[in-house]
């Protein structure tokens, strides 16, 4: 029933001799919550870097309801509905929690006013029916940001700067939204309680989202379909509970201890 | 929109000194005016640093704006002073304009240098003009104002109340651009340009206008300045003259729209006393208080400018 | 054609000029990332010096085939002691600092040199003319050029080569090339990074000072001429790639040959010539003709 937003069309990408990605195939329907993983090296950067942009593909297509996206800049495919959070949280150092928002619900405000020399802070974003500060404020408290609203961002702790970031990217109201590794650096006590949080908010909100993650627990946890990538290509595109047990997933991603084993069978129960 | 009170200080300050015109020595008018053009030009290179840029070739568009007014005046026989203002306004702008598509694509020292080389472009043309009296330049003189014909007293007056007014609509509107959400696009392209394109923004586009704003108030100031100093020469776009602008946004800092004034005022201050002290010194003077300001000041300065470096080594 | 020929002779002089004025400047940004406005300085420093020099070699009737040793020589020593100076008390606490903030104080350093010169040696022209003459002339066809072309030329490959032996072959080059990479990762090596920085400066400033040295022979010694030549350096530099010595070779040669030309066809196009260069250098290749390698960011 889910309409297909996102086509990747036969992607072929290297870096002199070393093949990033190789012959990738892949459509993302509406509302879905996608696990990448992979070894390092495996591509699964490589593809969410030439999904939004940063990368244009050696060979292949992509396109995003029907718009081919394949070689504009992130910032028409983010105006046109896709966005990203970074591994490394991608913020505004010198400024505080609340400006970071401020000035992202602010891009907003200016593409609207048609980039108007005149568009001021208090006026109501057309779209979204509020200003920019009321927008921030309720960002703020969505992801929990409330005690560090008034700080740089620059001393605020790992786990908070990446959601902070993902919040930032949640502000241009994304149809996909890709989460680069979002629980990496975040402490295994938290990490349930923020992916619980912002997985909330981002299923509120009806966006899709695909989520590059070295964590299986969170793989198994939130992801309905998983693609398992190796050396460049797609090995394995499924449920969690089938891709984890594929036999080259275990192999070259998974890994063959006991402990990866175990997990997998122990959330299949 | 909301003003700072600084920026209703200094509002209230330049009215003030605009209404006792007439009863201040003629000197120290000339101080503030040629302050006021100074100013107008580094208010432009605020914009930049905001930016996380500096511009270190501004001074192209001082002199641009200086040698409109000139030739304009020279060749085509137009004297009134507003029109003067306004048409080198444009120019400088266009020039800007066009110049912008170039140099948006570039950053950090890049940035400065290119400007720098454009500069010097400009003054290596100037310097072999003779029609424009090479490295001597020429004079301006028979100003109007809207049909009438000062005295040359009364015209310098006149002047400073045009320096004051046009100084004051700048600080407004700069103000108004730094306080709506371009204005915090700025600081953002400076901390993190990719997060910013990633975001929507353009950072090409942003610094484009930067540019043209930019642009168009130093070609003001380059118009007082030629106006009240009555000489126009290619120094004006000499690298050093584009120091001088980098030295006083330094010493006014960032901080507010009013610095490059104050800054400018200071600026002007110091120049007259140490040429006066000892004209092969002062140079020495300024490399002093620059050093002293960069060491010394805890304006924020340094964690402004570190900012300024995109790549992070960690 | 000997129009042609003309050109290249005079533009491979003016290159050689260029290149050993520049080189400094591009030393010290490649080891150190510090633009160091005040090589002006040391350049005119340099002048001076030669041309004191001079005038007390000659006038004691020393012998003259030694005046460019010890010209060279006093020049390149001179620059080398206050650059190591001015690296060892007020440079060396500014590496942490942005790089437009270095740049900004040593414009400013550059601001007081020039007057300090302009206090110790005042404000008229100096002349050293007696090593140029000394030299005597060639003549290619029909034109009579000076010997000092060669020396020039000359001197600028010695440092050209001399320099990229250094950096290649021997020991010290090689971690030279290793700071010039990354600080960071030499100094956790083990590599002396503070003491490479300071013989650094304290070379290129020397080498700014020699390059005034060689040059004063053929100029009047006056004020502000080092001035001028920072925008000329600047402008090779910038176009040969910061950091790069066979950029700025490259860079100088092109700009040579080109300003050659123009000065002998069209004289008005001169000083606008070689920005002209640069800012054509910048637009296609915007790091300059060879650029060090530069991470990427995410």
């Amino acid at each position: 029933m889910s309409k297909i937003i996102l086509t990747a069309h036969n992607l072929n990408k290297s870096f002199g001799a070393v093949t990033a990605a190789s012959e990738i195939n892949v459509d993302v329907a509406e509302g879905s919550c996608i696990g990448l993983i992979g070894t390092n090296g495996a591509g699964k950067t490589t593809f969410v870097n030439m999904i939004t942009g940063y990368l244009k593909p050696d060979t292949g297509v992509i396109t995003f309801n029907g718009v081919d996206i394949t070689s504009l800049p992130p910032r028409k495919i983010t105006q046109l509905g896709i966005c990203r959070s970074f591994q490394i949280p991608q913020l505004y150092n010198t400024m505080t929690a609340l400006e970071n928002l401020e000035v992202s619900f602010g891009i907003i405000a200016l593409q609207e006013s048609k980039g108007a020399l005149t568009t001021s802070s208090k006026a109501i974003i057309p779209s979204y029916g509020k200003t920019i500060r009321e927008l921030a404020l309720e960002s703020i408290e969505k992801y929990g940001l409330l005690q560090y609203k008034d700080q740089a961002t620059k001393i605020l702790p790992g786990g908070v700067r990446k959601v902070l970031d993902i919040a930032m990217a949640m502000s241009t109201r994304p149809k996909i939204l890709f989460l680069d590794e979002p629980t990496s650096g975040v402490s295994a006590e938290e990490k349930f309680d923020m992916m619980d949080m912002i997985m909330q908010v981002i299923r509120d909100a009806g966006t899709t989202v695909l989520f590059v993650e070295h964590d299986m627990e969170v793989v198994m946890r939130y992801s309905q379909r998983v693609l398992a990538f190796y050396e460049g290509k797609i090995i394995a595109d499924d449920h969690p509970d089938i891709a984890l047990k594929d036999d080259r997933v275990l192999k070259y991603i998974v890994g063959h201890s006991q402990a990866q084993h175990v997990l997998a069978e122990k959330s299949d129960a | 929109m909301k003003l700072d009170k600084s920026l209703v200080v200094m509002l209230g300050l330049l009215v003030a000194i605009f209404a006792a015109s007439p009863w201040i020595p003629q000197w120290i008018l000339f101080i503030i005016t040629l302050a006021g053009a100074n100013g107008l030009v580094v208010l432009g290179l605020m914009l930049f640093m905001r930016l996380g840029l500096v511009s270190f070739g501004q001074a192209l568009f001082f002199c641009a704006g200086a040698y409109t007014t000139g030739m304009l005046s020279l060749l085509l026989k137009v004297s009134d002073i507003i029109l003067l203002m306004v048409a080198s306004g444009i120019i400088a702008g266009l020039l800007a304009y066009l110049l912008g598509f170039l140099l948006a694509k570039y950053r950090a020292i890049f940035f400065g240098l290119l400007s720098l080389a454009f500069s010097m472009i400009l003054y290596g043309v100037l310097v072999k003009s003779e029609t424009l009296g090479s490295t001597d330049g020429f004079t301006v003189s028979g100003l109007t104002i809207l049909g009438l014909v000062p005295d040359p007293t009364q015209m310098k007056i006149v002047l400073f109340g045009i320096t004051i007014i046009v100084v004051m609509a700048s600080l407004l509107f700069v103000n108004m651009v730094l306080k709506s959400p371009r204005g915090l696009l700025l600081t953002a392209i400076r901390d993190n340009e990719i997060r910013a394109e990633y975001m929507g923004a353009s950072a090409k586009s942003t610094i484009h206008l930067i540019y043209v704003i930019a642009g168009v108030l130093s070609g003001f100031g380059g118009a007082i300045a030629a106006m009240v100093s009555g000489h126009i020469d290619p120094n004006m776009t000499f690298w050093t003259t584009s120091g001088e602008f980098v030295f006083i946004a330094i010493l006014g800092g960032i901080g507010s729209v009013s610095a490059p004034f104050i800054g400018a005022l200071i600026f002007g201050v110091i120049q007259t006393i140490a040429y006066g002290y000892s004209p092969n010194t002062w140079q020495m003077t300024i490399g002093i208080c620059l050093i002293a300001v960069i060491l010394v000041l805890p304006d924020g300065l340094w964690s402004l400018m570190a900012k300024m470096r995109k790549n992070s080594r960690v | 054609m000997s129009n042609l020929l003309i050109v290249l002779i005079d533009g491979i002089n003016y290159a050689a000029w260029l290149f050993i004025s520049a080189v400094g400047l591009t030393l010290i940004y490649g080891v150190m990332r510090v633009l160091n406005v005040a090589h002006a300085s040391f350049y005119a420093f340099g002048c001076y010096v030669a041309v004191t020099l001079a005038g007390f070699w000659f006038s004691h009737n020393y012998p003259p085939h030694l005046s460019f040793f010890a010209l060279f020589g006093a020049s390149f020593v001179a620059g080398f002691i206050v650059g190591w100076i001015l690296e060892r008390f007020l440079l060396r606490y500014q590496y942490a600092k942005d790089e437009v903030v270095i740049l900004l104080i040593t414009y400013a350093v550059f601001l007081i040199l020039d007057d300090v010169l302009k206090l110790i040696w005042g404000v008229d022209p100096y002349y050293a003319s007696d090593p140029y003459e000394l030299l005597g002339n060639f003549s290619v066809g029909e034109m009579i050029y000076p010997n000092y072309y060669l020396l020039m030329v000359g001197a600028a490959l010695i440092l050209g080569l001399g320099l990229t032996y250094m950096l290649k072959m021997t020991r010290s080059g090689k971690l030279l090339v290793s700071v010039i990479h990354d600080r960071e990762i030499s100094s956790a090596m083990g590599i002396n990074v503070g003491r490479f920085f300071s013989l650094t400066f304290s070379f290129g400033c020397a080498l700014a000072a020699i390059a005034g040295g060689i040059t004063t022979p053929t100029i009047s010694v006056v004020p502000g001429l080092g001035v001028d030549v920072i925008v000329l350096s600047f402008a090779v530099v910038v176009t040969g790639g910061l950091g790069s010595l066979p950029g700025t070779a490259l860079a100088a040669i092109i700009m040579g040959v080109v300003r050659s030309f123009c000065v002998h066809y069209v004289p008005q196009l001169e000083l606008f010539v070689i920005f002209s260069v640069m800012a054509l250098v910048l637009v296609f290749r915007p790091r300059g003709l060879f650029s060090l390698a530069e991470a990427r960011k995410i």
